[in-house]
């Protein structure tokens, strides 16, 4: 090589690959406002749909006029059940194998249930029809807590499946109002192991209802061409592979004649993962009036109508030994899945992978049962910023452990050490059927334990509760301890699909002759930067510089197969699908280098961004050379140009873990907390670009600690949702929020192309555990064992005044 | 409905235009004017997507109709970037120190950003936290705002320097 090649440093920081906290390409157009967002997208004609919406939980609908909507100028229809009803789309399915009223049909069954459907010629028009429709209700009985969904005496809510034997393909129903229970683990060995246990505690927890809360609501642009036959339908859509073949399904339209595009996205956060009335009825509003119709959510609507999360009411116990090793878990859930089970989970997990519940602890027997009722609260049931339902469970078991260490007056810390998988046992197979990939717990605990100087925390604390009883100070610190264990990467197509689609991922890749390449995805961002990082992926794989790679996702007519964008899935699923199709590029680049050098393919080797022959450096083809090649000189009986396609069905999921610890500062006679100092060590394996780690890690955080402290869609005892706008909602602004402090380790996946695990969701899952643990852990000196979330003031107080604190 | 004659300047330009009494500024950028850099994210002026800069303020522009905004000199995010087209240092520095993710909230958040430095060229971390309050943002946690902003109070005030 002549002393003007340029070094291996320098060809491998012009690639940008693996590694590399390179800048984002999304950047350049969201700071200049030039983001291409759902309700941006203006089509000539195009007409605005707005929904009249159920004022009460549970009532008849007995007549809807909609004369004196129609008669408003400007307005082109209104669409009813009845109107649905010989196209057969007043019900839809839900991903969960249940159906919902894409109109109410005879009934509503939850507060801002979808009635009718205005289409008028601007939002305004459309938003004063509304209100001139006219519904005549008949209100039923309320069923809101889910505790009494299967009494006896309890209300029939679902009376459309009433004789319906199960729902979703999950075993028998007992109850009108159950919708299924799910049995996992060794139900009379974890008996036994409660009966010989030294000690055992057990604990009723609820994990409140909240709402993911993009700060883009949902909505989409329906254009059907009546010439073509085409459909086109813009929308906020997280899996918009999965929604074409749905929307297939559900219209007969030939799924070839259906095209979705997902534009840029508002963060998602699990909201947009589902099929919602709203897409529907637009989409019938475009077939029957031949005009593209647009549906944007207010926020109202988009709190009390698309997608909940959480809802889970747990009864956890852990049985142990006096020394302080877990010998059982016991686990009793009651699911309240609203009036519909619209969970976005995969087929065969009800209630998503609950069951990862052990945690990262060596537990060696456990038993699950969780039971879905319904109830008159609005449907949905996804998984905000985590994998399906792994939050719920890593709560609970992060919250168990803790009154587990007061019973036994251990510390914290040292319980969870004392029980870790170690690392020797990976893989590991937990009690409640997971292989989990690898890890190395006790370190990343330790390295959490030194960084925040664990031990002198302990005793600031012991220093601040002396002051306290001494009446020096009316502030109390807590410490909260956290260790979590993340399942994601949906998933094995032999356990995971979504309506019997397999939950594979996918990329196509084309080398252009120049040396640029595009690559296409069936994931879609929304906001976790995919156009820079798997560009990171494939410029480390192929050689050629991340910023000559354009990066497409989210139009199903020139994107690959995929099941989209959720639950961690992108990096695990697609981003291995990425380095897979990679390495087929490369596979076949080295063989037109070998044809070119007139060597043997195993006389090459791959140097960075070019195949070298062995011993002799200086004879070399860059890959942008070998593009080139790819189009006139390839070898005898080789076809020409360079692209390849990878469908990647990962052999098992991943495994991110972490440890976070937090500090809380409660002032008693107020109830405000406040987060002092927060910790989170995250293990994601393989680093793709730590810049963008660290942003998903805040962003994640930000979320628990609204979740944690304050946020709460709540009912009344008429059904009345209590937390529907922002006035009652709690986000976190840049002043509640603290300054988080990042670290890492570093154990790849031993079964992932890259070794990558996925980063999204840890700091949420993570983080609501360490912020409650620490308010717990403010009180636990004066007997506190558990109080439910969110951690407002008002409770927080509250529970200051129950234990005696307040002067 | 009648409609209302409506003169204003937006990014410079003198508009002229006519709109419905309660027509909402925001709908006006965002579907007559085309401006679409501005967002909505709410219903009850809480989260600040649809910030612009109105008569040297930051006014949440789903707050006032149309009308409230007769005369006014309005600049957008679209209005951001210097005159010969480079980029607003603001909008490099959200994108030097990720200071964005999703984007939703990155106009409203960079136009008040822009304000906030007005009226206070050399913010200390928490007044840059307390004046973006009104700023909502579900990605990002604010941390890389906060250091977004605070370096680009930092290359303003070293241009003014070397100007001075």
């Amino acid at each position: 090589m002549s002393d003007t090649a340029p070094s291996v440093e320098e060809r491998t920081a012009k690639l940008e690959g693996l590694g590399t906290s390179r800048k984002r390409v999304e950047d350049v157009r969201f700071t200049q406002g030039r983001g291409n967002y759902v309700d941006d997208i203006k089509l000539p004609g195009m007409l605005f749909g707005e929904f009249v919406r159920s004022p009460y939980a549970h009532a008849r609908v007995k007549s809807i006029d909609t004369a004196a909507a129609l008669a408003l100028p400007g307005v082109k229809a209104v669409l009813t059940a009845a109107d649905l009803k010989p196209l057969n789309l007043h019900w839809m399915p839900t991903l969960a194998g249940d159906v919902q009223a894409v109109l109410a049909d005879e009934k509503v069954l939850f507060q801002g249930q979808e009635v009718a459907y205005v289409i008028a010629e601007d939002r305004y028009i459309a938003s004063d029809a509304a209100q001139l429709v006219e519904v005549d209700y008949e209100e039923l009985t309320v069923l809101v807590d889910p505790l009494k969904a299967m009494d006896e005496d309890a209300v029939v809510l679902r009376e459309d499946i009433v004789d319906q034997e199960e729902v979703g393909g999950h075993g028998p129903r007992r109850h009108p109002n159950h919708v299924f229970t799910w049995e996992v683990g060794e139900k009379d060995d974890t008996a036994a192991a409660f009966n010989s246990a030294d000690v055992s505690v057990k604990e009723f927890i609820t994990y409140q209802r909240v709402h993911p809360c993009p700060l883009e609501t949902c909505g989409c642009v329906a254009s059907m061409d009546p010439i073509e036959g085409k459909l086109t339908v813009w929308g906020t859509f997280q899996a918009p592979h999965a929604v074409r073949t749905v929307a297939s399904l559900i219209s007969t339209i030939p799924e070839h004649k259906i095209r979705i595009i997902s534009p840029d996205i508002g963060g998602g956060f699990g909201n947009k993962v589902g099929v919602y009335p709203g897409y529907i009825c637009s989409i019938v509003g475009s077939i029957v009036l031949g005009v593209p119709v647009k549906w944007i959510e207010s926020r109202m609507e988009n709190l009390s109508a698309t997608a909940f999360a959480r809802d889970y009411h747990m009864t956890g116990e852990l049985a142990a030994t006096a020394d302080g090793r877990i010998t059982g878990l016991r686990c009793h859930v009651v699911a309240n899945q609203g009036a519909f089970d619209a969970c976005a989970d995969p087929t065969q997990y009800p209630a998503g992978f609950f069951n990862i519940v052990t945690g990262s602890y060596d537990i060696p027997v456990a038993h699950l049962s969780v039971d879905g009722v319904y109830t008159n609260k609005a449907p949905g049931g996804v998984a905000y910023r985590c994998s399906f339902r792994v939050t719920e469970a890593s709560y609970l078991i992060e919250r168990m452990i803790d009154i587990l260490a007061r019973k036994l007056d251990m510390d914290p810390a040292e319980i969870r050490l004392k029980n870790f998988i170690k690392k020797e046992q990976f893989p590991y197979q937990s009690a409640l059927g997971w292989e989990y990939d690898s890890g190395d717990y006790d370190t990343a605990m330790n390295k959490a334990l030194t960084a925040v100087d664990y031990t002198a925390l302990r005793a600031e604390q012991t220093a601040n509760r002396e002051a306290f009883a001494k009446g020096e100070t009316r502030s109390l610190m807590g410490i909260g301890v956290a260790f979590f264990t993340e399942i994601v990467g949906a998933g094995p197509i032999k356990n995971c699909d979504i309506l019997g689609l397999g939950m594979f991922d996918s990329c196509e890749i084309r080398i252009h002759p120049t040396g640029s390449a595009i690559a296409r995805l069936g994931t879609i961002s929304q906001g976790q930067g995919h156009a820079t990082t798997f560009a990171q992926i494939l410029a480390t794989e192929i050689g050629l510089p991340a910023s000559s790679i354009t990066i497409e996702e989210g139009d199903t007519d020139t994107a690959p197969y995929g099941l989209g964008t959720y639950g961690s899935r992108s990096t695990p699923v697609a981003g291995a699908a990425t380095a897979m199709a990679g390495r087929k590029i490369r596979a076949k680049a080295q063989m037109i280098a070998a044809y070119l050098l007139e060597v043997h393919d195993d006389d090459l080797e791959w140097d960075i961004d070019r195949f070298v022959v062995k011993g002799a450096p200086e004879r070399s083809k860059t890959m942008a050379e070998i593009a080139f090649a790819a189009y006139n000189s390839v070898p005898p009986g080789m076809e020409p140009g360079l692209e390849a396609v990878s469908y990647y069905d990962p052999p098992n999921m991943t495994y991110p873990y972490g440890a976070y610890i937090c500090i809380v500062d409660i002032d008693v006679d107020t109830g405000v907390t406040e987060v002092r100092r927060f910790y989170a060590l995250d293990d994601c394996g393989t680093r793709i670009n730590p810049m963008i780690i660290e942003g998903q890690v805040h962003g994640g955080l930000t979320e628990a600690l609204g979740i944690a402290l304050g946020q709460e869609i709540d009912y009344d005892e008429m059904g009345n949702i209590k937390g529907g706008s922002l006035l009652d909602y709690f986000l976190p602004t840049a002043v509640e929020t603290p300054v988080w402090e990042t670290d890492a380790t570093e154990v790849p996946s031993p079964h992932h192309p890259i070794g990558a695990k996925g980063v999204g969701e840890s700091p949420n899952v993570g983080g609501v555990s360490a912020i409650s643990n620490a308010v717990h852990d403010a009180f636990a000196h004066a007997g506190l064992t558990h109080t439910q979330m969110p951690h407002d003031h008002w409770r927080v107080w509250k529970t200051a005044e129950r234990l005696g604190l307040l002067s | 409905m009648s409609k209302l004659a409506i003169k204003m300047t937006v990014n410079g330009t003198e508009i002229e235009a006519e709109a419905e009494p309660r027509m909402l500024l925001i709908h006006f950028l965002r579907e007559d004017l085309n401006l679409t850099g501005p967002h909505i994210g709410c219903d009850t002026s809480h989260c600040g997507a649809c910030t612009v800069d109105l008569n040297g303020k930051s006014v949440k522009s789903c707050t006032i109709f149309v009308g409230q905004a007769d005369g006014a000199d309005i600049t957008t995010i679209e209005g951001m970037a210097n005159a010969d087209g480079s980029l607003h240092v603001l909008q490099d520095m959200f994108r030097e120190h990720h200071g964005l993710q999703c984007g939703f909230c990155t106009p409203g958040m960079i136009t008040r950003a822009h304000r906030l430095l007005q009226e206070n060229p050399d913010p200390s971390d928490d007044e840059i936290r307390h004046g973006i309050s009104g700023n909502l943002c579900r990605c990002t946690g604010y941390q890389n705002i906060v250091k977004a902003i605070r370096a680009a109070a930092d290359q303003i005030n070293a241009a003014k320097e070397a100007a001075e």
